[in-house]
């Protein structure tokens, strides 16, 4: 059950971190803001599917997302390109800053009732006593069909050809002639998109406030640089590593005082380290993806799958 | 306008000049008090003090080392909690002077840069500030899980006018918030002069050429991850400092210091006072603490105006305002910058309208959330509004687009002057260099 | 010590299945000028790449004065004494040419990681970089940002860059690239001059250039050195006609 749940949330993080390593890798622009392309989709989605209904707001709202996206680099990012990829981040990190007031502004600053809709609502199966929700199966389901889409766009098609050439090698690509802006503001609205895509059937599995671009956009970084930046198998590896291992974390009430105590060891309040040893794994559930950041930089900086050693 | 802010501007004082401008700024420190009485001016005053050294600190990384960090706070925030509980051991009879605190944070930050700092430091550019993001949220969320050292919800507190000392039988007891004031002035006077000097150094001039060439540098015998560890180190001590002195303005550390918000504060300040210049951050300071404590008293939307205040120095003038100020200067030391007056006071004027007609639809959408509380009536800058109705809307946005355009307009002319001044100036120049043999 | 201030021994790099360098020996004397030639595509920048620490060989070893440097990172290499200029320009942009040549002397200077002594106090190391900067003919542009540079003062930058440190092996990657006639001839005997005494590796596609300034010739093609002799007998040398020189020179000849 656990390994389901954690999947789940491993494919909806690789969501986010496809269209956040896609950009990186072809533009070398790190989205700053990219969390908060999610949380738009998932605010547009709610509007959206309060005048119609889920399925609209589906199709709809990493569309609108997308037009934005692309926009957005037509407009400011490529004019601060000749500054840099320090201005580029800065850029979009001042836009992560606009997005969650312009949030607030037309939303409010408090969550949104944006539900699961009736259909998809309910338990699929039950496995162990536990009820498995068919939205969970529903969001997996959607994630790997973005999964093939992009699997597919990036082997069959030209576009996707010169995409994964830009995942490589980076330089040869510009040299060829390859990098039109038209492929660039492309890239970075189809990411955006993803980001949408991510935050339609996150923001109500989950919730829907202001604050939960923050709550994500650490960790879509950790998985971009756990995985190795520019790799998007890498990127799968790391969201699904990253899923698993919170979901289980937060179920289990291991620490180690038991563990020491199981090797005949005894921990009581006055031993030297004792807040370090009573604490429970599920307390540290919500740091683990920084530790693995952390030790992954120690013994292996370039990520997982990752090729680039800067 | 853009092209030229994108240049480098040399200032290079020469000695006579650097001692009246440090002279000028010890005499600022000095007297600024005198002209801020009331308490409040006097806390405002702290707090950008404070901001100043952890800005300044934040540009050895940013604007020296080309280092963009998200996790600034961890060192300021790491410090202050190790301040506090110092503070606490010197009330519980611990020999240390209070004024010595703040030293205390220095080394505490110090030791978070040799620590955190040999992780970061792996990476350069993008990959590095990712990395600092995350480390900065395993120090938050780490924080919450001690709450023995960092005392949860409630933060630590501590007293600063604990412990004894020659100072205490002259009266110098730190109660005062005037005290305090001093305190910080002589850390910033001595810190700021401390960090200059870093500026002039070999590993400081080093790490300049690693922000702008790494792989150059590694090619003339540098190994740019111990510059950009070195640079940590002694950024992180600066850092530390400051969170010591705010252990003692406001004797008490909570979570909040370590939050990537605070960070994310310090990036945008600095950056907004200018990078590229030493005094830049100072100018940072000063916007800060006004945004924090008096902009966000006026209205609840002042994140958004930093925000696109922000996205738009960042696209038009990414040397901040300092290099903004510097490029001013020397319009006026080349006899250029009257022509400007004119281009300048006409997109003031009409720039000030299309501010106020898009505060007042800000303010309007505000208000009208808050409607069932707090009515539907608003006044912005004295003009009486009401988000109820619709000549209100109106109203806001005609003014919006008229101030818009007048500004466009101004601002056509203004670049006409301007790129013409700078054709003049590149000609003085060039007749300049052709002077010397 | 070793007679051989530079010795390639059965070098190669591949990347991924390609070979790029297929097994060269080389072995250049102190103060032997060298120039590396051949066809595009031959590895002649790749070469360099791997001498200087930029790429790490495949197989092989790099001997600097008898020492093994092949694998060893770029700060390494240049703190064992060789430097290298670069094709496409690679200086300091934001700093001023003075600032951008006591950067490169620094640390050969001894000053290191130092940060207990102001810049302004070292005056030998400033008077050094004064002299330099002069004989690069830089000394009036000296407060001006690299960026703001022409192309060729750029060049000349990128060379003084280079040697600033006092380095005994030169590597200068296509010094003249780029360049017309008359800057040319003025730019090789800038380089002749500032290289006096030091060992000199010069990749060049100007004929020209390379009789003109090297005691030897190295001829790159498919990535293995299929000749190294004196100029005369390299540009007799059968192999070599055929397989590059011919059709440079004959080309040479018909513009000329």
């Amino acid at each position: 059950m656990s390994t389901l749940n954690g999947v789940s949330y491993g494919l909806l993080l690789f969501m986010l971190s496809a269209g956040l390593t896609l950009i990186f890798s072809m533009m070398g622009v790190l989205n700053f803001a990219h969390a908060s392309f999610y949380m738009l989709g998932a605010y547009f989605a709610y509007q959206v599917s309060s005048w119609t209904n889920f399925w609209v707001a589906f199709v709809v709202a990493p569309l609108l997302v997308a037009v934005l996206g692309g926009l957005f680099e037509r407009a400011v990012l490529r004019k601060t390109h000749r500054f840099g990829h320090v201005a580029e981040l800065l850029v979009t990190f001042g836009l992560s800053f606009v997005i969650l007031e312009l949030v607030q502004l037309v939303w409010g600053r408090t969550a949104v009732d944006y539900r699961v809709p009736a259909a998809l609502d309910g338990a699929l199966f039950q496995l162990y006593n536990a009820n498995f929700p068919t939205y969970r199966a529903f969001m997996m389901v959607v994630a790997i069909a973005m999964l093939l889409a992009l699997f597919l766009v990036l082997r069959k098609t030209r576009i996707g050809l010169v995409i994964q050439a830009a995942l490589t090698h980076p330089e040869t690509t510009e040299a060829l002639g390859h990098n039109v802006p038209r492929v660039f503001a492309l890239v970075f609205a189809g990411g955006c998109a993803l980001a949408a895509l991510a935050g339609v059937i996150g923001g109500n599995a989950f919730i829907t406030e202001p604050g939960m671009a923050q709550a994500v956009g650490a960790i879509i970084f950790v998985v971009v640089v756990v995985g190795g930046m520019g790799s998007l198998a890498g990127a799968l590896i790391a969201s699904l590593l990253i899923g698993l291992m919170q979901t289980f974390a937060i179920g289990l009430d291991w620490s180690f005082i038991g563990a020491l105590k199981s090797v005949g060891v005894e921990v009581t309040p006055e031993s030297f380290g004792y807040p370090l040893w009573k604490l429970k794994l599920s307390q540290v559930a919500p740091i683990l993806p920084y530790l693995l950041l952390v030790v992954m930089l120690i013994v292996r900086p370039k990520g997982i799958l990752g090729t680039r050693d800067d | 306008m853009t092209d030229s802010a994108l240049r480098p501007l040399y200032f290079k004082p020469r000695n006579g000049v650097r001692i009246v401008v440090w002279s000028a700024f010890a005499a600022l420190l000095l007297l600024l008090p005198l002209v801020a009485r009331s308490s409040f001016a006097q806390t405002l005053l702290c707090a950008t003090g404070i901001a100043a050294i952890a800005c300044m600190s934040y540009n050895m990384l940013l604007g020296q080392a080309g280092m963009l960090s998200f996790g600034h706070a961890v060192y300021t925030g790491l410090a202050t909690f190790v301040a506090v509980h110092a503070m606490n051991r010197v009330g519980a009879g611990w020999w240390l002077p209070m004024w010595a605190i703040p030293l205390v944070g220095g080394l505490a930050g110090l030791a978070f840069g040799v620590v955190i700092g040999y992780v970061t430091t792996r990476k350069a550019g993008t990959p590095f500030a990712m990395i600092t993001l995350g480390v900065g949220e395993l120090v938050f969320a780490g924080a919450l899980m001690f709450p023995e050292f960092f005392g949860g919800e409630s933060g630590v507190s501590a007293n600063r006018t604990a412990g004894a000392g020659w100072l205490k039988d002259v009266g110098i007891t730190f109660g005062p918030q005037l005290q305090v004031y001093y305190l910080i002035a002589i850390y910033l006077f001595l810190c700021s002069a401390a960090m200059y000097a870093f500026t002039l150094t070999p590993v400081g001039r080093i790490a300049n050429a690693v922000r702008d060439n790494a792989e150059r540098a590694e090619f003339v015998g540098y190994d740019t991850r111990w510059v950009r560890y070195l640079v940590v180190m002694a950024s992180s001590f600066f850092a530390g400092i400051a969170g010591g002195l705010t252990a003692i303005n406001v004797e008490v550390a909570t979570a909040d210091l370590l939050y990537s918000v605070r960070s994310g504060q310090y990036l945008l300040f600095t950056f907004l006072g200018g990078v590229g210049f030493f005094f830049g951050p100072l100018i940072g300071s000063v916007l800060l603490v006004f945004a924090l404590v008096v902009l966000s008293e006026l209205t609840k939307a002042w994140q958004l105006y930093v925000g696109i205040v922000f996205l738009i120095m960042v696209v038009y003038a990414p040397g901040g305002f300092a290099a903004l100020l510097m490029l001013n200067l020397r319009r006026i030391k080349y006899g250029e910058w009257r022509k400007m007056r004119w281009p300048y006071a006409g997109m003031a004027f009409f720039g000030a309208i299309a501010l106020w007609g898009f505060a007042a639809i800000v303010e309007m959408l505000y208000q009208a959330q808050d409607a069932a509380v707090t009515g539907s009536a608003l006044s912005v800058a004295g003009i009486k509004l009401d988000s109820a109705t619709v000549s209100s809307w109106v109203l806001a946005m005609a003014v919006l687009m008229v101030g818009a355009f007048g500004f466009e307009v101004w601002r056509r002319r203004f670049k006409r002057v301007w790129d013409d001044g700078e054709e003049r100036i590149a000609e003085a120049i060039k007749k300049a260099e052709a002077a010397i043999v | 010590m070793s007679e051989f201030a530079l010795e390639l021994n059965n070098v190669t790099k591949r990347f991924g299945k390609t070979e790029i360098i297929r097994g060269v020996n080389l072995a250049v004397r102190k103060g032997e000028r060298v120039a590396v030639i051949g066809p595009n595509g031959a590895g002649k920048s790749t070469l360099f790449n791997l001498i200087s620490g930029r790429f790490e060989p495949s197989g092989g070893d790099i001997r600097l004065n008898g020492e093994n440097v092949a694998g060893m990172r770029p700060y390494q290499i240049n703190r064992r004494g060789l430097a290298r200029s670069f094709q496409i320009t690679n200086i300091f942009p934001r700093l001023s040419v003075f600032e951008n040549l006591r950067a490169a002397a620094l640390y050969a200077s001894g000053q290191k990681y130092s940060f207990w002594r102001p810049l302004s106090a070292l005056t030998e190391l400033n008077d050094r970089t004064e002299a330099l900067m002069a004989s690069i003919e830089l000394k009036r542009r000296r407060d001006v940002a690299a960026t703001l540079l022409t192309y060729s003062e750029q060049r000349a930058l990128e060379i003084g860059i280079t040697i600033a440190g006092g380095a005994e092996v030169i590597l200068l990657d296509e010094p003249t690239a780029g360049m017309s006639h008359s800057e040319t001839d003025r730019f090789v005997h800038l380089i002749r001059n500032v290289t006096v005494g030091k060992t000199l590796l010069t990749v060049e596609h100007d004929m020209s250039v390379v009789f003109g300034l090297a005691d030897r010739i190295a001829v790159l093609v498919y990535g293995e050195v299929i000749a190294f002799d004196a100029p005369e007998r390299v540009r007799a040398d059968a192999r070599v006609r055929e397989a590059y020189l011919g059709a440079v020179l004959e080309a040479q000849e018909a513009t000329a």
